[in-house]
């Protein structure tokens, strides 16, 4: 904390550099669940940024008055709880994207995105600043979902936010949309971000 | 707060956190709760629709095996069916299928899969199949006029021969057993109901 860093740097940084999938490998659970649609990621994206706005917002105003012992309690509370009005949001507005997403909604309550940031940022940090940190963060994570979406869905249905875009001719790579086209994606992804990395270190 | 005992500032906070989430909780159920069950009771009157022939309104009768959905005619004597959920676990957790069943003749008039966590691109062609891009809903439409007696049977690799027999999905057999199988268990009890209440009304 001991050398100033601009707000930008605070909000670029989860874009790439400190990308929360990318480079942290954090919340990899719903990156990998719900990404069989690009639709999907975008909802589940939105859903956790909001979480991780609204328990940073609480968490950071909070920080000097939360005790170091019970700080991990708190946090969850106060995640759980915006985790559920985010479930209800979309259950009392976008049904058909609540039921597709299932029980991956409540389990944002375990995404250690949110909580990491939390532990690592938002309790030692101003609201703005932290405000500023999960921002950057919530928006690194959406992007990283929508490609992932965009990637499986196109090769797996033939399309892109449920248009279709690939005509009679193709048929779709049903491993796509199952549980290993996941891994597969991103693990592509993963190596492609570390190969431009290591290329701009190098030039 | 900084001269209080390090216990009852744990307290005091951790206390205050809950009320705070409560406070939140209570207040956006008021606010979602009408909504929500809006949409279950929009879905839940659509799957009716899907399921029995057309109706001019339905009757619900709540019996002790749950829910029955009785299609009327205009002037509620004549039955064009009933509709009931049935439940029961898939390949891989719970399907719920609205059911649409016309007594009189022994057969189904239709049935509709409200909720499934199947396997995508497998499983899930019990509700869509978007492989089949003339007739995707073909798999569940296979149920309409299907004869309930003796039993309705999922056959492989072949096109149904007799009136019972449903054609299973190449590669997700066992989820096209599993509804078949969650129907006729589900059958069986609504017609011991309706057997007990001597014919249906």
């Amino acid at each position: 904390m001991a050398k100033p860093v601009s707000l930008k740097a605070e909000f670029v940084k989860g874009l790439w550099n400190e990308n929360p999938v990318m480079a942290s490998l954090l919340g990899l659970c719903p990156t990998l669940a719900v990404t069989n649609a690009a639709v999907n990621g975008l909802a589940m994206g939105l859903a956790t940024t909001f979480v991780l706005l609204t328990s940073t917002l609480m968490i950071s105003t909070m920080r000097n008055l939360v005790p170091h012992q019970v700080r991990i309690a708190g946090y969850i509370v106060i995640i759980a709880t915006f985790v559920t009005v985010a479930d209800r949001f979309l259950a009392a507005f976008f049904p058909e994207i609540s039921a597709t997403l299932g029980p991956y909604i409540p389990l944002i309550v375990v995404n250690c995105l949110i909580l990491g940031r939390q532990e690592a940022f938002s309790s030692r940090n101003p609201v703005g600043r932290s405000l500023v940190d999960s921002l950057g963060m919530g928006l690194g994570f959406i992007m990283v979902l929508i490609v992932l979406g965009s990637i499986r869905e196109i090769l797996g249905s033939g399309s892109i936010f449920g248009v279709t875009v690939l005509g009679d001719w193709f048929s779709p790579w049903m491993v796509m949309i199952l549980p290993p086209g996941a891994f597969l994606t991103l693990g592509i992804l993963i190596a492609l971000v570390n190969w431009i990395n290591s290329r701009r270190i190098a030039a | 707060m900084k001269n209080l005992s390090l216990s009852t500032r744990m307290i005091l906070v951790l206390t205050l956190i809950t009320i705070m989430s409560g406070a939140i909780l209570a207040g956006w159920d008021l606010y979602t709760k009408p909504k929500v069950e809006y949409h279950r009771e929009q879905a839940l009157q659509a799957a009716i629709a899907d399921v029995l022939p057309p109706y001019d309104h339905y009757d619900v009768l709540n019996t002790e095996q749950g829910y029955l959905y009785v299609g009327k005619e205009k002037d509620s004597t004549a039955s064009v069916g009933l509709a009931f959920m049935a439940i029961g676990s898939g390949f891989q957790g719970e399907v719920r299928i609205m059911v649409g069943y016309d007594p009189d003749k022994r057969q189904l008039t239709g049935i509709k899969v409200l909720e499934q966590i199947e396997t995508p691109g497998l499983g899930t062609k019990i509700v869509t199949d978007p492989s089949n891009k003339n007739d995707p809903l073909w798999w569940s439409a296979q149920f309409e006029g299907v004869a309930v007696e003796p039993e309705i049977v999922v056959i492989k690799n072949a096109k149904p021969v007799n009136d019972y027999e449903i054609q299973g999905i190449t590669g997700a057999t066992i989820s096209s057993k599993a509804v078949v199988r969650i129907i006729n268990d589900r059958l069986d009890v609504v017609q011991d109901l309706i057997n007990q209440a001597g014919g249906h009304k």
